[in-house]
């Protein structure tokens, strides 16, 4: 077992890990922040991707010691308690999802997204979430969802 | 999936990454973990420690100095894809950088990992060899300079001794350049990709340098298409192209696409890389 500390949605939170942790299984296992997802278990759907350091990560491919020391943004932590971050708003009001397996990871990839280019481009947009896998949706709502959030916050980003 | 239990340990520099790993009998470098940690998953790979080396101060970074670019090893796909210098002096490694994989794989994953690590579909193998760079590596008995025409020897082999580190890679910045591949429509590695480096003047091709990945057991310099682009004019490229799967032997084959496929490939994303290099 190593101790580990690393500030969760604003929070320090301090743990001994055994270091074949991965980060998907803290958050939800340890954390109880089941928000995140996994999906396929091989680095391939992006249900599991959450901000590390500000970036977009699959945390089923990173282990929990690789990020000691880092902050991380869960789903949980984009809006405070009873409020929606602009990208859930805009799957919220452009049906976004289905299912609704991949959204917490579609959402993180287009935080991520929005950050670096606060007006994406369609195709932009397309690569972007390029990481991240549904099986419901066919993505066309995904994109318009995304394309709300953009239109409706230059502060979408954080 | 749970990885084999295994220690870890975070370097501080980059004797200290070398030192640790030589004391770890069995251990690993560990940098982005893009390729390792699926490995682990897996148990085809079940390292006694893991080294981590991606916070090393100093090992990440683009610099550039006299007339040279040197990327440190630690530095992410992302990094090199956002770069101002490297979209200015060399577009072809910012442009190969951003068809790596996806956004999540491009913020984690890193330069010196996809090098050492050699997987046969990687892209900057290709790149670093049309930029016939220089690979730099230090280990338990000093440093030392390959060039990346002699690093990449075989499957999964290269030229990285035992505890040895890959600390930059470094080479001239090439305007001209430009790297075209056939993508996995699921993990987006090369089934064909080619990198082309050109020295150009007078609209003619004064020389060139081309690597290839995805077609065969490692990346490779394609030597006789070189040869035929040079003198050429860029009406002339597309039946210089023609040839360019002629000297490679013993094309993979997988689900992906078939040796008969990846070889009618070849030519048509060489000539998309020399008409993108000539472009620029
Ligand atoms: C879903 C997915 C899609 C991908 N798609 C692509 C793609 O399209 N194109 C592509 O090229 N790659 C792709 N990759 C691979 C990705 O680019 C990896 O990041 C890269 O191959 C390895 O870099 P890393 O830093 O993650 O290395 P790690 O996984 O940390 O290490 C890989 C190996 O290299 C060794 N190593 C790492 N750094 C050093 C160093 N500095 N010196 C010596 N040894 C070192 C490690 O010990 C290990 O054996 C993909 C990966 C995933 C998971
Ligand atoms: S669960 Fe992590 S990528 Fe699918
Ligand atoms: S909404 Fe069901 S997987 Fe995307």
């Amino acid at each position: 077992m190593v101790p580990i500390a690393i500030t969760v949605n604003g929070k320090l939170r301090k743990a001994h890990v055994e270091p074949r942790t991965l980060l998907v299984h803290f958050l939800r296992e340890h954390l109880n922040l089941t928000g995140t997802h996994v999906g396929c278990d091989t680095s391939q759907c992006g249900a599991c991707t959450v901000l590390v350091d500000g970036r977009s990560a699959k945390s089923c491919t990173l282990f929990a010691v690789q990020a000691d020391g880092s902050e991380v943004t869960t789903v949980e932590g984009l809006a405070p308690e009873g409020q929606l971050h602009p990208v859930q708003q805009g799957f919220w009001e452009e049906h976004g999802l289905q299912c609704g397996y991949c959204t917490p990871g579609m959402i993180m990839s287009a935080v991520n997204l929005l950050k670096d280019n606060p007006a994406p481009s369609e195709s932009q947009i397309r690569e972007g979430i390029a990481g991240n896998l549904c099986r419901c949706t066919g993505y066309q709502h995904i994109v318009t969802a995304i394309q709300h959030a953009a239109r409706h916050s230059g502060k979408a980003a954080r | 999936m749970i990885p084999v239990a295994f220690e870890y340990q975070r370097a501080t520099s980059v004797d200290d990454a070398i030192a640790k790993l030589a004391a770890s009998g069995g251990g690993k470098f560990i940098a982005g973990g893009h390729s390792l940690v699926p490995l682990m998953k897996l148990r085809l790979s079940e390292p006694a420690q893991l080294i981590d080396i991606a916070r090393i101060p100093g090992l990440s970074g683009i610099r550039a100095s006299g007339g040279r670019i040197a990327i440190g090893a630690t530095t992410t796909h992302y990094e090199i894809a956002a770069s101002p210098l490297l979209r200015d002096q060399c577009p072809m490694m910012a442009e190969a950088a951003t068809e790596i994989g996806d956004p999540q794989v491009r913020n984690r994953g890193t330069i010196g990992g996809s090098i050492a690590h050699a997987d046969p579909a990687a892209d900057f193998p290709a790149v670093v060899l049309a930029l016939d760079a220089d690979i730099v590596l230090k280990g338990p008995t000093g440093a030392r300079t390959v060039k990346a025409s002699a690093f990449f020897r075989g499957f999964y082999d290269v030229d990285l001794g035992a505890g040895e580190l890959i600390t930059a890679i470094q080479f001239a910045p090439v305007k001209s350049a430009g790297y075209a591949k056939l993508r996995q429509r699921a993990s987006h590695y090369a089934v064909v990709g080619v990198a082309a480096a050109l020295e150009v003047s007078g609209g003619v091709i004064r020389s060139a340098r081309v690597g290839l990945t995805g077609a065969t057991t490692h990346a490779v310099r394609l030597t006789s298409l070189e040869a035929a682009l040079a003198g050429k004019r860029a009406d002339a490229v597309a039946a210089a192209c023609a040839g360019a799967a002629n000297d490679v032997a013993d094309v993979n084959a997988d689900l992906h696409a078939s040796a008969d496929y990846r070889k009618a490939m070849i030519p048509v994303f060489a000539r998309r890389a020399v008409e993108r290099a000539l472009a620029r």
